[in-house]
């Protein structure tokens, strides 16, 4: 361990791993974030990030650039949130249902078309992004390769955390999300549509999943492999609510799992007889833990998961 | 003419099927396949062959108890995504009890076992009831973590403490035949789980149905604060109904071990507690009609590799009509029967067919109706 503190290069490679492991969950929880403000659960974020990992991965395969693969990734990931939004906005029925429902349709989807399409090719690495270093600041000591020597998604996240939060907390529209996600009765009569309202939310925040699905496949793996969300989508739910619906909180959430991922990783590295299991659990037995006891009482917006019904005809 | 817009509304689930059936053979397609083919030969290998039907009713056992185990606490408004936990916790309590305690006659064994693996997975499901009702949690986050926790749990104990020597991955040793389950179809691997899933979704139905125990889960569901108001004591109902829903996922995978595996492997489920799921709502949460559900879940999943054989098509693409099937399911209980609407419409489409074979009858509302 001290052999591991006093060596600046372990540390920054064990930062840096923490911080790439967490990126795909930011993305998720930070789109969470948005859609929960308005009012709808989005337990489909597992969907999404998959949807995007098999929709970049096919742009990537197809048109042979990274840039194609992005755009396809968040489309794809979209026309998710599209029949989330018409199934619980639309026809009101339960949001949860709606959301496990579309997990499993994209899961089974994903796997499908990734044989008949990639077939034999699906073990070729594909085209990604590749880290640039930013000239000045990449060169601080330790942090400074960590935070910046990474790639194009990982510039956008840095972009898309405070701009989530200032859309939030500072813009009209942002008041209209939170008050749709509270109160949508008052929402309504304020003028606000709300089932408008609701759909934007719900669209971006499954887009924002849909970019942690092209991080896995354009800037980690280049590979897509089927169910390779493997229950990031859950981990990111857990993470927004252990940082109370609020994009910065989601933000620090997610950077504690994926530094407990990153350790797990680590001690399954240096401890072989220890069984992996045990290691591998941890990010979950941390989720668990955290909301149990961090969150202490957690207040989700008024309205989440209640469908909103103009009354009176 | 009402009753039957009546009878084709309350049938819904089943056009909803039929109609995810119709768009997921526009995905068999996309293979070059024919559609007609391909669920030719998934349905007759899942239902129509001896063998086949033995392989569908084997998946039965474990979808349709984790399908109770959702309809249970969906009643009172609880939505447990965590049988698939709950299902691996039943299996490792119910394998250490086969395997590690001392020997005994198989007919206090056999109930001992089963027992063990109700009361794992009813812990497994305490915990979620425990912090919803008395923290507030939500029970959907929670279950679903635990169902990580538990796989990993069955993954290190059957390939850490119980594994068997020299096993090639991890499993533990072969209970004794003794506690086998006893078969339902000579010579198939068709054991007597399934029966027991029958007899407890028949037991379910009564006592939702006739005891004050469903009266008060369903006053629940319907809403917290009046049941609380009308005395019931919602926190207990919310940690039993939850430890109860839990032995049910418990027993799904106890029988798995019991009457089919014989051995504690890991990762021995293929995902029966989110088919669960799908067979609460395929069943619109009746208990009575989540067996037929869960045949009909098992079918597919059980059909999917016979067709893949026969047809060459890729059996995922079970997987993603099971989607479309619980999304056209869910979608068609959205909509509601309106009796008003449906008696409005039809007695004005009347009035018009009046009016245009010059009927008498209703002239004094002539024009009215259109």
């Amino acid at each position: 361990m001290i052999e591991f503190l006093s060596n600046p290069q372990a540390i920054t490679d064990f930062l840096s791993t923490s911080l790439r492991l967490s990126i795909p969950i930011i993305f998720a929880a930070v789109g969470g974030v948005i859609s929960e403000r308005s009012g709808v659960f989005n337990i489909s974020l597992e969907g999404c990030i998959i949807g995007g990992a098999f929709g970049a991965a096919l742009g990537a395969y197809l048109l042979g650039t990274p840039v194609a693969g992005l755009l396809l990734g968040v489309f794809v990931a979209m026309m998710a949130g599209l029949l989330l939004a018409g199934l619980a906005v639309g026809l009101s029925i339960n949001q949860l249902v709606a959301g496990i429902a579309i997990n499993i349709l994209m899961l089974g989807l994903t796997s499908y078309l990734a044989r008949l399409i990639l077939g034999a090719d699906a073990t070729s690495t594909l085209p990604g992004f590749h880290p640039i270093a930013i000239p000045g600041l990449s060169a601080i000591p330790i942090l400074g390769p960590v935070f910046f020597n990474q790639d194009v998604l990982t510039y956008l996240m840095y972009l898309l955390v405070p701009l989530s939060w200032w859309v939030i907390y500072k813009t009209p529209w942002g008041l209209s999300l939170r008050a749709v996600g509270d109160y949508p009765v008052a929402a309504d009569s304020a003028g606000i549509s709300v089932p408008r309202v609701r759909l934007f939310a719900v669209l971006i925040s499954c887009a924002m999943a849909g970019l942690g699905g092209c991080y896995l496949v354009l800037s980690q793996v280049f590979v897509f492999t089927e169910h390779m969300s493997a229950g990031k989508g859950f981990i990111a739910l857990a993470a927004l609510i252990l940082g109370r619906w609020n994009p910065i909180g989601a933000l620090l959430a997610c950077l504690f799992f994926g530094f407990s991922d990153a350790l797990q990783l680590r001690l399954q590295f240096n401890s072989p007889d220890v069984p992996y299991q045990l290691f591998s659990m941890v990010p979950f037995v941390a989720s668990f833990l955290a909301l149990v006891f961090l969150s202490g009482k957690v207040r989700p917006p008024a309205a989440i998961g209640i469908r909103y019904e103009r009354g009176g005809k | 003419m009402l009753a039957l817009v009546r009878y084709t509304f309350a049938l819904r689930p089943v056009w909803a099927v039929l109609l995810a059936l119709l768009v997921g053979s526009g995905l068999i397609l996309l293979a070059g396949v024919s559609p007609f083919a391909a669920y030719g030969e998934l349905f007759k290998g899942a239902f129509l062959d001896y063998w086949g039907l033995a392989g569908t009713l084997v998946k039965t056992s474990p979808i349709l108890l984790a399908g109770l185990a959702v309809i249970l606490p969906l009643r009172a408004g609880l939505l447990n995504i965590g049988a698939e936990g709950q299902i691996y916790m039943g299996a490792l309590f119910s394998a250490m009890a086969a395997l590690l305690l001392p020997e005994m006659h198989p007919a206090i064994h056999i109930p001992v076992c089963i027992l063990a693996g109700a009361l794992g997975g009813g812990l497994w499901g305490l915990i979620p009831g425990y912090l919803k009702a008395y923290h507030g949690m939500n029970e959907v986050i929670l279950t679903l973590l635990l169902n990580f926790i538990a796989i990993n749990i069955v993954s290190y104990v059957a390939g850490g403490p119980m594994m068997q020597a020299g096993a090639p991955y991890p499993y533990s040793e072969e209970i004794s035949q003794d506690l086998w389950l006893p078969w339902i179809l000579p010579s198939t691997d068709a054991h007597a789980g399934v029966i027991f899933g029958v007899l407890l979704a028949l037991i379910m139905f009564l006592v939702l149905r006739y005891s004050t125990v469903g009266f008060a889960l369903d006053t629940i569901g319907k809403n917290a604060t009046a049941a609380r108001y009308a005395g019931i004591p919602v926190k207990r109902y919310v940690v039993g109904v939850m430890f109860a829903a839990g032995a049910l996922g418990g027993l799904a995978g106890t029988f798995e071990v019991l009457g089919l595996k014989y051995r504690l492997y890991h990762h021995f489920s293929p995902g029966y507690g989110f088919d669960g799921i799908v067979v609460a709502f395929l069943a619109t949460v009746n208990p009575l009609l989540a067996p037929l559900a869960a045949f009909f879940l098992a079918g597919l999943k059980a059909g999917a590799l016979v067709m893949q054989r026969a047809v060459g098509l890729e059996s995922t693409v079970i997987e993603a009509i099971k989607g479309l099937v619980i999304i056209f399911v869910a979608a068609s209980l959205g909509l509601r029967y309106d009796a008003q609407k449906w008696a409005a419409r039809l007695m004005r489409r009347r009035k018009r067919l009046d009016d245009e074979l010059g009927d008498t009858f209703q002239a004094r509302t002539r024009g009215e109706g259109r």
